[in-house]
């Protein structure tokens, strides 16, 4: 019997109007797209963009080669020389990150004891040659210090948490 | 000379009725496109041209420039025929198609016998590019349209003797003008006959291969389908041909159920005075679009139909109901 009124009701097609039904809500439900290169979606201070070194208020940079971040890095992405400088501090010769490998996991960020490597909200970024995938310690600097004030106001923004 | 001047004004009505209905075409895959993303919360093509109106010509414009690909195993001739064989009929089948009454480019008494026979020859193509292209997917997705279409022609020919017995006519415009009465749209061939109504719909999705009945092009399966060789405007056609049919597929759902041209409120008391000014082209293809909106809806909401399903629902179920409905039918016709 079940089996029978079954039968009727599927010639019916209840389930397919509901589908319908709900379909034809969604046509007059508001879009969500996000209308790219003209509107962005908000990115949190956490963000994990592309690589910056920083400095201090001085100009000296922060990096002291303590190579934490090297160690740390699970992708192998960073590569650190370091050597004494004229006036006897520590410094890298060499800070290269090979942004084919990294995976932008942020721990160079948190390992780092003078928040001299961080991740920016740069996302927007390519290669058109070979090699310019490492990024060389000039171009960290240089990047840190194009968005310096955005940079300390996440690390502010983060600091209670870390 | 006058039978000269009788082919070149063949030949204009021919273009009057092709043109605007190749530009149909295009801007139906446009529609398509928007309201597919409408239903899935999204914007759809918004940079060609305000609010991406002129999508379609840039599609069409990439295609033409395209390269036509012959895939070098495939049987050259027949690769190249199979697509204009099923744009052919889709564009054929609007000779006796009336737009009004008495706006026909061929008023013949077997017109709806015409439209069958044509709609029938269109999955040729399909068959004939599946084959000639020498493609493990190509042919399979052949054989499975031509199995799809043979069963689901039955019950789209049951469905329109359903319709034939219940006008008397085989005449378009006179299976129009048996839909006219006092009621208005409840007049129309849509309430008398609504299981009619709703397996000749279902069948001409299923007719022109379309979700949910796109096993013929199932992508998780068998890539595109019949065309997956064809690229360029070879392919194009063979798009225009599907969006093609499906305009055939939902002006002639119009013409049969929907009371072609005919005023929805004719005859009703303050209505029918109202809108019985508005020409019947504008009723015809208000009607067509509505029908052919289902199209994009049903697309957008139901999932693709397993292929024993598909076989099941067009041998067993539908053909036996409209069996049973043209003896009923030819009941209430003779009685």
């Amino acid at each position: 019997m079940k089996v029978f009124i079954d039968y009727i009701r599927s010639l019916f097609l209840l389930e397919l109007l509901k589908g319908l039904q709900l379909t034809g809500r969604y046509l007059c439900a508001k879009k969500f797209t996000i209308q790219y290169p003209e509107e962005r979606a908000p990115l949190s201070p956490r963000f994990r963009g592309l690589h910056a070194q920083r400095r201090y208020e001085s100009g000296e940079e922060r990096c002291i080669a303590c190579k934490l971040c090297e160690a740390t890095c699970p992708a192998l992405a960073i590569t650190i020389e370091a050597a004494p400088r004229e006036d006897g501090s520590r410094r890298t010769t060499r800070y290269e990150i090979d942004l084919f490998k990294c995976i932008f996991c942020g721990y160079c960020e948190e390992s780092c004891p003078v928040d001299a490597i961080v991740e920016s909200r740069t996302y927007e970024y390519c290669f058109e040659n070979r090699g310019e995938n490492i990024m060389t310690k000039e171009q960290l600097l240089a990047h840190g210090d194009k968005h310096e004030v955005q940079l300390a106001k996440d690390l502010e923004a983060q600091a209670p948490y870390r | 000379m006058d039978l000269f001047l009788d082919i070149l004004w063949i030949i204009v009505k021919i273009v009057a009725i092709v043109l605007p209905l190749m530009l149909c075409v295009a801007y139906y895959t446009l529609a398509e496109r928007k309201v597919i993303s409408y239903m899935q919360v999204r914007i759809g093509p918004n940079r060609v041209g305000p609010r991406g109106s002129l999508q379609p010509i840039a599609d069409a414009m990439k295609l033409m420039c395209k390269e036509i690909i012959l895939p070098k195993s495939a049987n050259k001739t027949l690769f190249l025929i199979a697509p204009m064989l099923s744009i052919g009929p889709a564009l054929a089948a609007w000779a006796v198609f009336p737009f009004d009454e008495g706006v026909v480019l061929a008023d013949i008494n077997a017109g709806l016998l015409y439209l069958l026979a044509l709609t029938s020859i269109g999955v040729y193509g399909v068959i004939i590019a599946g084959w000639a292209s020498n493609s493990k997917y190509a042919f399979l997705s052949a054989v499975r349209l031509g199995a799809q279409v043979v069963a689901y022609e039955i019950a789209m020919g049951f469905s329109l003797v359903v319709v034939l017995i219940a006008s008397g006519s085989l005449n378009l415009g006179e299976i129009v003008m048996a839909q006219q009465g006092g009621w208005g749209f409840l007049n129309w061939f849509w309430l008398p006959l609504f299981p009619i109504f709703i397996i000749y719909f279902v069948s001409g999705v299923a007719e022109t291969n379309r979700a949910p009945f796109d096993v013929a092009e199932g992508e998780s399966e068998i890539v595109a389908g019949f065309h997956v060789e064809y690229s360029g405007m070879t392919f194009a056609v063979f798009f225009l041909a599907e969006y093609a049919n499906m305009i055939l597929i939902s002006a002639l759902t119009a013409i049969m159920f929907l009371g072609g041209w005919l005023s929805p409120f004719h005859g009703i008391p303050v209505l029918g005075a109202l809108f019985d000014w508005i020409p019947g082209f504008i009723w015809l293809l208000l009607k067509t679009l509505v029908v052919a909106f289902l199209f994009l809806w049903f697309r957008a909401t139901f999932p693709r139909y397993r292929y024993d399903q598909i076989m099941r629902l067009g041998w067993k179920i539908f053909i036996p109901i409209t069996i049973v409905w043209i003896v009923v039918a030819g009941f209430a016709v003779v009685v």
